[in-house]
């Protein structure tokens, strides 16, 4: 059905996104507390540098990402230097550019289902003995559950289509880099790539709505347990 | 003791100013309407408001000392609160919702046990449930139930029934009882219902409009005239700890004796021996300078007047001494005028029957001889 190129993009497609959203989800758990909890000067900022990548040209992340953790960049010569970490034209980077892509999404779907966490429940167990951080663990985030799961695969969802940041970032290089949107494109640039572009691209669209049927399906389960059904 | 005195502002104009001091034993109640400030005091007892400036300590224990900088944590305090809403955590089952807090406390601290609280409930048959799929009863039963496990040495308890309708708080109150009853423990109850007071309080600290009116064993304040702009005209009295002398069953009459004599009242579903409180308005008490002949009022008290006091419009209160008890009674200052009335003057008191009844049969409730 699909040549063993092809079958390479889809595993490093799920691959990267898969990782991607594992390793933003912690942080992205974090920010969004921080964003809707948290009163301190320069939240506003925060708040924009959170969303920067939403609307910025891809292109330009991925540039970005270029100057910061490139071999040369501000932070990437320390990374290859102290910890030889190369993300260049790898895996890895690939899956740092997925991460910053995803993360504004990831955030805001967190941080919507921490808002809509009712504060009163976090009050009551404080009075039952529940330290703050212990109210966050055993109240605060089961109830958000429904919001980072719906956020980790709407993550995962845009992680799978993430192009410009990457090919600007990590460049085209099969096996490391070349995810599904970057094997569509580079398909269109093959004399006889039509095929191999269309076959992808029924992947793509397989994977997408797996992922949407699959968040609604989870959510659902999850209000039901959770008693918010 | 629970000692509870501080002050508080808020942007917007509302202040609260408090001080009482009431015996770590029994129900206290926080009564007033509603904006009166009486959930900013059991929010500030357990840690969730933080007052201006004051002092709030219970048992010897400083919560809250802004001299000397105390202010301990909500964890730290072990106070018990039931919220009007219940605040039930949804993915936990009805077991996990009790053991919430019992969990958080050390083993050797349990006093209160697992099966003893829910066989006080009746919510055996809920452990297994889902908050959601409770009633609003039953609901309220297991945040009581939580929060009692948590060991708490003081429960809090936010017009637990004012979220129910009437049906449901006559399905909680017995439990209620029962609580004050059988667990020893101090109970702070925020109230606007005079019946929930009534029924269930020891000691009333009266709040209107940020400040507090007055505070005392129940029978005390309530006949106070200071509790007017917290009671109304109309509901203003006195309430009497009474205890069912005899039934007279032809007529359908009770007899209840009180530190002032006897009282003849519609009869009451209480054993002869048993307690019960009766309250009598004070616009429900007439005077007469002799003892009246050939009238249909029931019972007529000789009393003594202890004070007269204008009170705002066409009335005064009279403070009467029956006996060895109290009676206030309301009449218009016409009324003082044309009798003459001042203290130290011999009248004799009416009660109609009908009126110790009112339209509540509820007034008649289980007398309170715990913890005084």
């Amino acid at each position: 059905m699909l040549t063993p190129e092809e079958w390479t993009a889809v595993a490093l497609s799920l691959r990267v996104a898969f990782w991607a959203t594992f390793w933003s989800l912690p942080f992205a758990v974090l920010t969004a507390f921080v964003l809707a909890r948290a009163r301190f000067p320069g939240r506003s900022l925060l708040d924009g540098l959170v969303y920067l990548p939403l609307v910025l040209p891809k292109v330009v992340v991925g540039y970005l990402l270029l100057l910061t953790l490139g071999g040369r960049g501000l932070i990437g010569q320390y990374l290859d230097a102290w910890f030889g970490i190369k993300l260049i034209f790898t895996t890895a980077g690939a899956t740092v550019a997925a991460a910053v892509v995803s993360f504004p999404l990831t955030v805001n779907a967190i941080r919507l289902a921490l808002e809509a966490v009712d504060r009163g429940l976090e009050t009551a167990a404080r009075t039952l003995g529940a330290s703050k951080l212990d109210v966050f663990f055993s109240v605060t985030l089961p109830l958000m559950l429904p919001g980072i799961l719906s956020g980790a695969l709407l993550a995962i969802a845009s992680a799978l289509g993430e192009f410009g940041a990457t090919i600007t970032f990590v460049s085209n290089v099969e096996g490391q880099t070349r995810t599904i949107p970057l094997a569509i494109y580079s398909a269109t640039h093959m004399p006889d790539g039509d095929a191999m572009a269309l076959r992808l691209t029924l992947v793509s669209v397989v994977l997408a709505l797996g992922s949407l049927l699959l968040a609604s399906l989870v959510d659902r389960r999850i209000r039901v347990m959770i008693g918010r059904g | 003791m629970i000692e509870v005195g501080f002050r508080l502002a808020r942007p917007g104009g509302f202040a609260l100013e408090c001080g009482f001091a009431v015996p770590a034993s029994g129900v206290t109640a926080l009564f007033g309407r509603s904006g009166a400030g009486k959930t900013t005091i059991i929010q500030a007892v357990a840690g969730v408001v933080r007052p201006d400036a004051g002092r709030i300590a219970v048992a010897g224990e400083v919560f809250f000392d802004s001299a000397r900088g105390i202010d301990l944590p909500i964890e730290a305090r072990r106070v018990g609160y039931v919220f009007q809403e219940a605040r039930l955590f949804p993915h936990l089952k009805v077991e996990g919702n009790l053991r919430y807090g019992e969990r958080r406390c050390r083993a050797a601290e349990r006093r209160i046990g697992f099966e003893a609280v829910v066989e006080l409930l009746g919510i055996g048959h809920l452990l297994a449930r889902r908050p959601h799929t409770l009633s609003g009863g039953e609901r309220q039963r297991v945040a009581i139930g939580r929060a009692l496990l948590a060991q708490p040495r003081l429960l809090l308890m936010d017009e637990p029934l004012a979220a129910l309708d009437e049906a449901r708080k006559a399905e909680i109150l017995p439990y209620l009882e029962r609580l004050r009853d059988e667990m020893g423990l101090p109970i702070l109850y925020v109230s606007h219902s005079l019946d929930e007071v009534l029924r269930l309080a020891d000691t009333l600290v009266a709040l209107s409009e940020g400040r507090q009116v007055a505070a005392g064993p129940v029978a005390q304040v309530m006949s106070r005239p200071e509790m007017l702009p917290v009671l109304g005209r109309f509901d203003l009295g006195t309430l009497l700890d009474c205890e069912v002398v005899r039934h007279d069953a032809a007529y359908g009459l009770s007899t209840l004796a009180f530190a002032g004599g006897e009282l003849r009242v519609p009869q009451v579903g209480r054993a002869v021996g048993g307690k019960v409180r009766a309250r009598v308005r004070a616009r429900d008490v007439a005077l007469a300078l002799a003892k009246p002949e050939g009238v249909s009022v029931t019972n007529l008290l000789p009393a003594v007047v202890e004070a007269v006091r204008a009170l705002e419009g066409p009335y005064a209160d009279i403070a009467l001494r029956v006996g060895e008890g109290q009676l206030a009674a309301m009449v218009t200052r016409e009324s003082v005028a044309r009798l003459g009335l001042r203290p130290g003057l011999a009248v004799w008191a009416m009660v109609k029957s009908v009126a110790v009844e009112g339209s509540r049969p509820e007034i008649f409730a289980p007398g309170l001889d715990h913890g005084a």
